[in-house]
């Protein structure tokens, strides 16, 4: 399998996986560990930032992890640059997965805030993966402003209802230059590897993980799903192959005879 | 740059996969409505010939749903054919004994006016040779003034030329580009462009990215049929225009299949020729990769030909072209660049592309939204 790399740094697994939602920290320690995970998402608010020994985040933190705070919660871009760069100071990386939703139901990612955001936090030398809307051209909007990935999602956050966007999604597949992470909605192993075998570069999964039965197993399982999804991709898959019946006649090319 | 991209894709290796595609390949690239290039070496395969009457189908379906039943007509008017490139197939030479001619501006516009009787045409194409001293970017940019009163959408066809010249024309009301690379084969490039400018091959390969980067509108492709395999090429330049919509997005893309026909005289023998069945394939074969490109037909192409494709596939054409400068009203009698297969005039083909079903579009641009943001 291919190595994805995301703004220098190299993944060995293409599953990133959120935090949230989970019963028990302990519980989500063994999810993560279990999942083989080197990307794991945290929501900044989540953090007791006055607490050095903050316990969740002492379940996450790895040498083979990336941490990737998240801004969730914020509703615009000024409010999602001063969460990162508390974020930064807080966590020590520069890394961050931007998130904006101002609609507190289906948690909606503002797509003209989130350019804005993307944009300054860039210049101000973060590493972005914006979560966005399955919009083709915002996502090559936030291509040309410097994200290192773009996160389209597969359906509103949290609803594991699978690729709702799954047209739109492979436009933005088409079109990338940078890493696709297909973000919220994968409620199913079977999600993750279609979206890896449309040649997603990763998933992001939470909920499906933190509210299975067994989050241990669940985790397990989209690693396997992903990680099969993506050898699908690469190896080639073997498409329908339709039997065409040969026509008697040829009345669109007949002119060439 | 493309040109880094070309450089990691094997001529001989791409020319062997072409003729190794089977009856299965073609099949699973006929049922695909997202084509990679692997499916579009299939197609274009000798493997795909049974299957032409399909491709005519899926190729007149997709051209339906995204260009409906329309074609676009443009006129060219060469404005020198003074070059001092030596390409071996080329009637305007540089060794070429013959008088060269540089439109004044004077006649320049006489040339529009005369074009204007011809036909209600608003697209136009501007042609020249690569001579930039007494044609270069200033001469091109006062065309493109003098033609805006009478035209709404200008594209050039010329040598070359850097990003910012490119940037600079688009202030002149320039819409689109259009360069063909001839040949894709690096390493026999040099033998049909010996000398000039143009034996230049990375410069002329990444002239799209210069367009691109200059925020060009629409950007036209082509592969010289008639120099090295059609198929290898055209699959080379299937690589380039995927590369260029994927980094500039912008921009839409047209390819041209210009055919060389064997001389009757002494000039340049083309190495291979295509057939019509051939070029019917390769347009096909085309749009079923592509959707939404700009097929395009010259009148290098017999009427009958291009009647007949233009339900299938094609989507430009030009029409009552002249191929040689001030060929409309200045110098009728002049020599032409390449002779020219289809000569009705631009009334008898608005009529044949009807009689067909299709309607011709003169008019698909307002020269006000080029003043938008200047």
């Amino acid at each position: 399998m291919k190595k994805l790399i995301i703004a220098g740094r190299e993944f060995s697994s293409r599953l990133f996986l959120g935090t949230g939602k989970f019963s028990s920290n302990a519980l989500m320690e063994q999810a993560i560990l279990a999942s083989q995970t080197e990307m794991v998402t945290v929501a900044m608010k989540r953090i007791d930032l006055d607490n050095q020994e903050d316990d969740m985040l002492h379940h996450i933190i790895r040498p083979s992890i990336q941490l990737l705070p998240n801004t969730s919660g914020v509703r615009n871009a000024e409010e999602a640059i001063f969460a990162a760069q508390m974020a930064r100071e807080a966590f020590g990386t520069s890394w961050l997965k931007l998130e904006i939703h101002p609609d507190p139901r289906y948690l909606l990612p503002d797509s003209i805030e989130t350019l804005k955001a993307t944009e300054q936090l860039v210049k101000m030398g973060f590493t972005v993966l914006p979560y966005c809307q399955a919009d083709p051209t915002l996502c090559k909007r936030l291509e040309e402003v410097g994200a290192a990935t773009v996160m389209p999602l597969g359906a509103p956050i949290g609803t594991n209802q699978g690729l709702r966007t799954k047209d739109f999604l492979r436009i933005i597949i088409e079109q990338s230059n940078v890493p696709v992470v297909v973000d919220a909605g994968i409620g199913a192993p079977s999600h993750a590897a279609e979206a890896m075998e449309m040649g997603a570069d990763a998933c992001l999964v939470n909920t499906a993980i933190a509210v299975a039965g067994d989050p241990v197993a669940m985790a397990e399982a989209f690693r396997d799903a992903v990680a099969a999804g993506r050898k699908a991709y690469e190896a080639g898959l073997g498409e329908q192959i339709i039997n065409f019946e040969a026509e008697a006649s040829s009345p669109l090319t007949s002119f060439l005879e | 740059m493309f040109s880094e991209v070309l450089e990691r894709i094997s001529w001989e290796q791409t020319t062997e996969a072409i003729y190794a595609k089977t009856d299965t390949d073609v099949r699973r690239a006929l049922a695909k409505q997202h084509c990679t290039v692997e499916d579009f070496m299939a197609l274009i395969s000798p493997a795909a010939e049974p299957y032409l009457e399909v491709m005519a189908r899926l190729s007149r379906h997709y051209t339906e749903e995204r260009f409906g039943k329309t074609i676009s007509l443009f006129i060219p008017l060469y404005l020198t054919n003074s070059c001092t490139n030596s390409c071996v197939y080329c009637g305007f030479h540089i060794q070429n004994p013959m008088p060269r001619t540089i439109l004044s501006p004077t006649e320049i516009e006489q040339e529009y006016r005369a074009i204007k009787q011809l036909g209600p045409f608003e697209n136009l194409l501007l042609v020249t040779g690569e001579n930039p001293v007494v044609a270069g970017v200033d001469y091109i940019a006062r065309a493109l003034d003098l033609a805006k009163p009478y035209f709404s959408n200008l594209k050039i066809e010329v040598m070359p030329l850097k990003t910012e010249e490119y940037a600079e024309l688009i202030t002149h009301g320039l819409n689109g580009v259009i360069c063909f690379q001839e040949t894709y084969n690096r390493a026999r490039y040099n033998i049909y462009h010996p000398r000039g400018m143009k034996s230049k091959f990375e410069w002329r390969l990444n002239a799209p990215d210069r367009m691109g980067e200059a925020g060009v509108h629409s950007i036209g492709m082509g592969a010289l049929i008639g120099l090295e395999d059609w198929r290898t090429d055209v699959t080379m330049m299937a690589h380039h225009l995927r590369y260029l919509q994927k980094r500039y997005w912008k921009t839409k893309y047209s390819v041209n299949f210009p055919r060389m026909r064997p001389a009757e005289n002494e000039g340049f023998q083309p190495n291979v020729v295509m057939s019509d069945k051939e070029l019917a394939q390769l347009t096909f074969a085309m749009r079923i990769f592509d959707h939404d490109v700009d097929i395009s037909y010259s009148t290098r192409e017999a009427a009958m030909l291009r009647d007949n494709m233009a339900t299938l596939g094609v989507t430009t054409m030009s029409a009552a072209s002249r191929t040689e400068p001030g060929g409309y009203y200045t110098y009728p009698e002049a020599l032409e660049q390449f002779d020219v297969c289809d000569s009705r005039s631009a009334t008898e083909v608005e009529a044949a592309l009807r009689n067909v079903g299709r309607e011709p579009v003169w008019k698909d641009w307002d020269a006000s939204f080029d003043l938008i943001g200047r």
